[in-house]
This record gives C-alpha cells, sequence and structure tokens, in this order.
C-alpha cells in the first residue's frame, strides 16, 4: 500500500477566501455566522448563516464560464485554484491520465433550481435557460475542475449529506493508497443559502435562530454555512521525489452506516467509524491528540457524538481536545468535512487547535475538552476528523503529522 | 369540527390510531409518538389552524408552546388562532 499525503489545500468560506485567511480566523477564534443576505430573507423564521461576502463572480469568471458555473461550482474552483497551484503540480502525459477529482456535495446547484424555479412557477416564464441543467448538477463542479485542471482519470461527485466532503476524501484517499492514482484532487463545496434551501432546513426545526453553540448546555441548533475546501491527494514517494512541500499525512478511514434512523444519530453508528478509521490507521486511541468533531451544535449530535468518543477512547477521552470549527464557518452540509480537514491541519502543522467558539455553558452529556472559546497551542501527531450525515451515513479521517 | 377534535384527528393520524384512543392527557410519548413525529404534527397543525408554532426541536422544553400532553397543546393552538384573529 502506498502512503497518501495532502501537498495542497484551498478554501473559501465564511472566515475567508483562501486557506491562510481562514485558519488566522480560527486562530482568532473568529465568527464568520451573521444575518442572511438574499431575496425574500424576510418570509424565513432562520435569518443567521455562515455566508460568504465579497465574492463576486463578475472579473473571476468569464461571461460563457458565469453561464455554467452555480455558486457551489465557483466556491470549489476558487478553492482548487488555491489547493492546485500550492501543490506546483501540473497535469499532463501520464499523470493527466490518471489523476482525477472526488468531491463531496450534497444540495448540487441550489442558487440555480431556487431561481428557475421562481422563474417557472412564481413569474410564470415558460423558458428557461438552455444550461439550467449543466449548472445545477451535483457534478458540474468535478467536472468543471476536470477541465480546468486537464485532470483525465476517475471523477465523480460523492452525496451522503453532511458526510459528502468526508466520503470523497476517504474514497480519493483509497485510490491514491492503492496504486490506482498518484494524485487525486478532492473536497467538497456548498452553496445552499437561498430561500428554497434554507426554508427546507428551517422546516426540520433544528436550526438555531441566534448562534452554532457545539457542546454547550445552551445550545440549539445548526447554522448553516456555505463555501469548498479542496484539497492534493498525492502519493508520498511521488510528492518526495519532486520536492513538494507536505502538509499533513493522510492514514487511514472508515465508514459506518447507523441502519437505524433518517434523522436521529446513532452512537454506535458513530463510535463504529471512529474505532475503524483507528484500525485502518493501525493507530492506538492514545496517539489521537485532537478530534475535529461533527459537532453541529443541535441537541442530539453533540451528546450522541461525544458519548461514541468516550465509548472508543475510554479513559483517554479525556486527554485529547475535541473542536467543533462550525461554531465559526457554520456547516456546509456537503463541504463541511473539508473546511474543517483544515483545522486538522492547522493542528498537526501549525500546533494551534481551533477552538469551538460560542461556548456558554457546560453540559454533563459533553464532558470532554471541547476547546472552548480560544484557541490553543498544543503539540499533536495524530489527528481524526469525524462526519455524521443525515440518512446514518458516517465517514471519519484519520491525518498523521510528517 | 371544534378545535380539540381537529387535534386529536391529527394526533391520532401520525400516531396511527383511532380518535378515540387519543384522551386529552395523552401524552405524545404516551401514543408513540417520536421527534420526528412530533415535527410532523406540529406541521400538520399549521397548515390546519394556518398559525406559526414556535418549536425548536433542540430545546422542546424552551418552546413558548407547551407540548407535554394534548390539553396543553389544544390550549396552545387556541392562543395562537386568538391571537392572530
Amino acid at each position: 500500500m502506498k502512503r497518501v499525503v495532502i501537498t495542497g489545500a484551498g478554501t473559501i468560506n465564511a472566515l475567508g477566501h483562501s486557506v491562510p485567511a481562514t485558519l488566522e480566523a480560527m486562530r482568532e477564534g473568529r465568527c464568520g455566522i451573521g444575518e442572511l443576505d438574499f431575496r425574500d430573507v424576510d418570509r424565513l423564521a432562520i435569518r443567521i448563516g455562515g455566508q460568504v461576502r465579497g465574492f463576486e463572480a463578475e472579473g473571476r469568471f468569464n461571461r460563457q464560464q458565469m453561464s455554467l458555473y452555480d455558486r457551489f461550482t465557483q466556491f470549489t474552483l476558487t478553492a482548487a485554484k488555491e489547493a492546485i497551484e500550492q501543490s506546483g503540480l501540473e497535469f499532463h502525459g501520464e499523470l493527466s491520465a490518471k489523476a482525477g477529482v472526488v468531491l463531496g456535495n450534497s444540495g448540487g446547484g441550489m442558487q440555480t433550481l431556487d431561481e428557475n424555479y421562481r422563474s417557472v412557477y412564481e413569474d410564470g416564464k415558460n423558458r428557461v435557460h438552455p444550461f439550467v441543467v449543466p449548472k445545477l448538477m451535483n457534478n458540474a463542479a468535478a467536472g468543471h475542475v476536470s477541465m480546468q485542471f486537464n485532470l483525465k482519470g476517475p471523477s465523480f461527485t460523492v452525496s451522503t449529506a453532511c458526510a459528502s466532503s468526508n466520503h470523497a476524501m476517504s474514497q480519493a484517499f483509497q485510490m491514491v493508497r492503492s496504486g490506482m492514482s498518484p494524485v487525486m484532487i478532492t473536497g467538497g463545496s456548498e452553496s445552499m443559502l437561498c430561500f428554497g434551501g434554507v426554508k427546507a432546513w428551517e422546516g426540520l426545526r433544528v436550526m438555531s435562530k441566534d448562534a452554532c453553540r457545539p457542546f454547550s448546555a445552551n445550545r440549539n441548533g445548526m447554522v448553516q454555512g456555505e463555501g469548498a475546501g479542496i484539497f492534493v491527494f498525492e502519493e508520498y514517494e511521488h510528492a518526495k521525489a519532486r520536492g513538494a512541500e507536505i502538509l499533513c499525512e493522510v492514514i487511514g478511514f472508515a465508514m459506518s452506516s447507523d441502519a437505524a434512523d433518517i434523522v436521529m444519530p446513532s452512537k454506535q453508528g458513530a463510535a463504529r467509524a471512529i474505532s475503524g478509521a483507528l484500525q485502518d490507521a493501525r493507530i492506538d486511541a492514545s496517539e489521537v491528540g485532537y478530534i475535529n468533531a461533527h459537532g453541529t451544535g443541535t441537541a442530539a449530535n453533540d451528546k450522541t457524538e461525544c458519548a461514541a468518543v468516550a465509548d472508543v477512547f475510554g479513559p483517554q477521552a479525556d486527554k485529547l481536545m475535541i473542536s467543533s470549527t462550525k461554531s465559526m464557518h457554520g456547516h456546509l452540509i456537503g463541504g463541511t468535512g473539508a473546511v474543517e480537514l483544515l483545522a486538522c491541519i492547522m493542528a498537526l502543522r501549525d500546533g494551534v487547535i481551533a477552538p469551538t467558539i460560542g461556548y456558554e455553558e457546560a453540559d454533563p452529556e459533553c464532558a470532554l475538552d471541547v476547546v472552548p472559546n480560544e484557541a490553543r497551542a498544543a503539540k499533536v501527531n495524530v489527528v481524526l476528523s469525524n462526519a455524521f450525515a443525515f440518512g446514518g451515513l458516517n465517514a471519519v479521517l484519520a491525518l498523521r503529522k510528517i | 369540527m371544534s378545535t380539540q377534535d381537529k387535534v386529536i384527528a391529527i394526533i391520532a393520524e401520525q400516531a396511527v390510531l383511532e380518535p378515540s384512543d387519543v384522551t386529552l392527557d395523552s401524552t405524545l410519548e404516551d401514543l408513540g409518538i417520536d421527534s420526528l413525529g412530533l415535527v410532523e404534527s406540529i406541521f400538520a397543525i399549521e397548515e390546519e389552524f394556518d398559525i406559526s408554532i414556535p418549536f425548536n426541536a433542540n430545546e422542546p422544553e424552551q418552546s413558548d408552546f407547551d407540548i407535554s400532553n394534548v390539553a396543553a397543546i389544544i390550549s396552545g393552538i387556541d392562543k395562537l388562532v386568538s391571537e392572530k384573529a
């Protein structure tokens, strides 16, 4: 089996339009969640979110591209450019033929759906733009990344709601580890912050009206975010041979299914994914210094996740740190694991643990070190990133300092 | 149909019971309605009475709307309907 390392990272999210800007915000414990700004927001009961501000498609993309790129594709291409530029890779010849892109996404081109449903249903129009379908399809972003960077190997989109990015990155990891491809572009993106997207979530009555406070006793729900996180997963020898800067190593993953309930999380399902990742990475629980939690800020997730961590780690659970950066950038649904992987890289490379902000009251059901409110300096060698999706579909990644 | 009859019909349908099996002091738990069933019941009540019920599944006990039993739900609806009028 090959070793797999990360040689490039890119992002755009409510905390920043690049990896350095995002990590700086995480170090400072800054909150990117604010009042939502889009058409008909006054008809929503939930009016906050981690919206990307100051991002104009005009100027970044030409007219033809704009007619084909939904906002989730725009985010993806922006983050992919940063990641691939950092890696220093150019794709031609054999590398191009083998390299591909596996991305996570849940809602597809929801902005495009929203705009065009409005046009045909509300405005009564009988004609839509010819590119509605290629713009809204869930695999549009993966397709455009492959075209823009000349990736001719295996490319597809993985859709498992809130675990999409972790499932996608697990898949890309397997492809590089097995020797199938020397380089895979992976991660995920989401852009659901439009009237229809937020209205749908509102119906479930799990959204907070004021803040995302994971693990805090007074937490009252999740807050949506948007954006993308994209990474270059590269075979270790390939990266070393070309003298690439290595951000960290991906050492294992596991996926599990609760097979229980469509929305209520299961401690057993989560625990099986966490312990499975430890097994796959061949590490002992005592080596794990930090877990980037799924930590949605809902009553159900946070207590179930803490119970699962306590089950897997036993007494070790009190020694590790676990934080949820969703408190800062919101829940990016299909893109969330990708943006959260940045906090894992920061922990391993910079020795800075991103905080869980908005933490106000201890909850005996979440009695772990959740790194409340302020980032912490700490040396960690192994970290995990959790994602537990609706559908009961879980995916956990393990990474190591290099 | 009175408010009481309408609410009992909605809850009975959700619980897959006969309306006669739903009494004023029944709790949703007694009737086997779980958290998803509760959210669906609230939606059905909002649609039936054209009201908005302040309910967050993360903190059901802190919502202004009392769901401790069928009678409490009915009086909560009466209050919201009268506020609307």
